[in-house]
């Protein structure tokens, strides 16, 4: 804290959880919630269980299915993934004699842990919540004090209501301008990567501020803030303001009444002070974001949609160099060819980190009255199902299958292969999620990651290009 | 957890940055709801030569036999980014890795090689490079050795020495469970959450207004 005594809204938070200092140099933070899923929370729950140690508190601790549920209508307890199965089982299982409250399978209100938590007002700005997941950092977009765990601290939050954890230091990235039209919140993380580099926040709670930041919806704040892990930020976190308030103030497990007043007026406390000191500042100019798309596999590897791959030679870092020759070996790339000129097989709409109503709306402007390319397999997949519920009174839906994309049931999906669904060896896929790692979305596949609207315009065009190319720019949803 | 004091092995150098925990292990070898069965798909997709077979690829340093017995890892930056899958932990343990030495980690990966008894060093990427040059010469020679208590590194005449958190070289050292240790601070818990549980009241009022009806 600076010695002024003015503190940054990653202090205060940081403050307000802290139970005691320890000796080691960490801190014992307080944790309001707890979410799990089948993936890594089953295991936790087991092994939490086989140690002879009890959950704390079950009220504050939440569980879904959503990593290798199929997707597919009228799904079950069965999936394509060999075992898949076994993790559903052994989750609903330990939940049940643990007594948290699980999101199942066919339960109306399941979803991706990290679209339902918000969605349902179980996460509110002020809290702190883990999850053994590492895009909980994507909470930190309403102002939660929220970060990415492994199963073995997992356990612990469970055990204790608490994690033992070494202070961050603070970052702030002001992002200030405007953005242009059909410019998102992902093209502005994926901008900010491609200059500092997927370690560029190692170390460090990212605060974004500025006037850019003042105008992202809530859910575009969330998707901003999903991928500071792929940043290598501990989290990152945005002040919670009147949109962010209204956001919360119909939503089930908000407070209500007076509680609704008290968490208002404590919400608005949360804020950096004026003369709060930071240990580094980025400076974004918005205005000069244009829609990213990656071309190898890392997400450092991302350039505007209108540049050209890059040459390897142009690296002068020699490891840089290679990863780069790497990847163009992995995606089958030539260094200089025009990013627009390169041809997918399929394109996918789902993930943590733009499945929400808001990602669905954009893509679905971009696709209304369109179909996909001959040869494109589409696939949507809601974050949850009452994202599903919601576009589907808008008629997204029907644009969506109009156009010839698979309407889907909420989960991860094919953001990640787990030995179930893929796209296919080779296959060439732009998609809305977060990891264009080798492997990432199936054996051998090509991931180009971008925002929705870019991933709808690519699906009708058959090669990847941008909504404006296909839209006016003016009627794009940011 | 098996405590790491000192440790002397063959290190296999993988000079990449980024190594990812989806390339650690991929998510479709995590088969079971278990901790154990991981150590044969660690780096599958490098390991083998097709996805899901287990034909070895002679091309990848693990398969090698001048690395034969690795037990430490020299990476470059990012080692561990990516997914917070445990199961990368777990299976380079089973495998037998007991050290990784790179220029940069993975937040959460670190936290986990902690609580898993694998300790993860950081040195410089230049260093690393020089280490790397001087296992090469000869793998089942020029052997690593680590000293926890030291915090050194050592290979032949050469050595560096790491610094690593007080509290992660304390569970690392006497082999600890950090929940265990984190259960002695209990009074300072139950005294917070009470106080916590007073001022922030709209926090948890709603979980517990709607208790009966959430709970199956």
């Amino acid at each position: 804290m600076a010695i002024s005594g003015a503190s940054t809204l990653f202090d205060k938070l940081w403050s307000d959880h802290t139970v005691c200092d320890l000796d080691s140099g960490e801190t014992l933070i307080y944790l309001d919630r707890v979410f799990l899923h089948e993936r890594t929370g089953s295991i936790a729950l087991q092994s939490l269980h086989s140690a002879g140690y009890a959950v704390r508190d079950a009220r504050r601790v939440f569980c879904t299915m959503d990593h290798i549920v199929d997707t597919f209508p009228g799904r079950g307890d069965k999936t394509l993934m060999p075992s898949g199965t076994d993790f559903i089982v052994a989750t609903r299982s330990e939940t049940r004699a643990a007594n948290i409250r699980l999101f199942d399978v066919d339960d109306e209100d399941q979803g991706i842990v990290h679209v339902i938590s918000p969605e349902q007002g179980l996460v509110l700005p002020g809290l702190s919540l883990v999850c053994p997941d590492s895009h909980t950092c994507s909470l930190g977009g309403i102002g939660a004090l929220a970060w990415g765990i492994g199963s073995s601290e997992a356990e612990h939050a469970l055990a204790t209501g608490t994690l033992r954890v070494r202070k961050p230091k603070n970052m702030r990235v002001v992002v200030d301008g405007r953005l242009r039209p059909g410019v998102t919140a992902k093209d502005l993380i994926l901008h900010l990567i491609a200059r500092f580099g997927t370690n560029g926040g190692a170390g460090f709670a990212v605060e974004f501020s500025g006037s850019v930041i003042s105008q992202l919806s809530a859910e575009a704040r969330l998707t901003l803030c999903n991928m500071a892990v792929e940043f290598s930020a501990f989290t990152a976190i945005i002040a919670p303001d009147e949109k962010v308030e209204s956001y919360f103030a119909a939503r089930d497990f908000a407070p209500k009444g007076q509680h609704w007043e008290d968490a208002c007026s404590y919400w608005r406390t949360l804020r950096s002070d004026d003369n709060a000191e930071f240990d580094r500042e980025l400076i974004i100019d918005g205005s000069a974001i244009e829609p990213m798309v990656t071309w190898g596999t890392s997400p450092e590897q991302v350039v505007g949609l209108h540049q050209r791959v890059p040459d390897p030679a142009a690296f002068t870092e020699p490891h840089r160099r290679e990863a780069a020759q790497r990847a163009l070996d992995y995606q089958a790339l030539e260094p200089g060819q025009a990013i627009a000129d390169i041809a997918v097989n399929a394109a996918f709409i789902g993930s943590c980190t733009n499945s929400r109503i808001s990602d669905l709306r954009a893509a679905a402007a971009v696709v209304r009255g369109r179909h996909i390319a001959p040869g494109v397999r589409g696939v949507v997949v809601p974050g949850s199902r009452r994202v599903k519920r919601q576009a589907e009174q808008e008629g997204l839906d029907r644009i969506f299958t109009d156009a010839g994309f698979e309407w889907r049931d909420s989960g991860c999906s094919m953001c990640f292969y787990a030995g179930g669904e893929t796209f296919g060896e080779y296959q060439r896929v732009i998609s809305s999620t977060n990891r264009n790692f080798e492997g990432r979305q199936g054996p051998n596949t090509r991931t180009h990651l971008a925002s929705p609207s870019t991933v709808a315009a690519s699906a009708v065009a058959g090669y990847i290009t941008s909504a404006e190319t296909l839209v006016n720019s003016e009627s794009l949803i940011a | 957890m098996k405590p790491f004091v000192k440790h002397t092995g063959i290190a296999a150098p993988l000079l990449r940055r980024n190594i990812d925990t989806d390339a650690i292990i991929p998510s479709r070898e995590m088969k079971r709801v278990s901790k154990r069965g991981l150590g044969e798909g660690l780096f599958a997709g490098w390991r083998y030569t097709l996805p899901g077979s287990r034909e070895i690829n002679p091309a990848f340093v693990l398969n090698q036999p001048e690395y034969q017995g690795a037990s430490v890892i020299l990476a470059l930056d990012n080692f561990g980014c990516g997914s917070s899958r445990e199961h990368a932990v777990w299976a380079l343990a089973e495998y037998g890795i007991r050290a990784v030495i790179a220029s940069g980690f993975g937040a959460i990966f670190h936290t986990n090689c902690i609580r898993n008894g694998v300790l993860p060093v950081r040195l410089d990427e230049g260093d690393i490079a020089l280490l790397a040059e001087h296992v090469q010469q000869d793998p089942q020679e020029n052997r690593i050795t680590i000293d926890l208590q030291a915090c050194l590194v050592q290979c032949g005449d050469l050595q560096w020495s790491f610094s690593l958190d007080e509290s992660a070289r304390y569970l690392l050292l006497n082999g600890l469970d950090s929940i265990a240790l984190t259960l002695q601070q209990h009074k300072e818990i139950n005294a917070f959450e009470q106080k916590r549980r007073e001022e922030y009241r709209w926090a948890y009022a709603p979980l517990e207004e709607s208790v009966e009806g959430v709970l199956p």
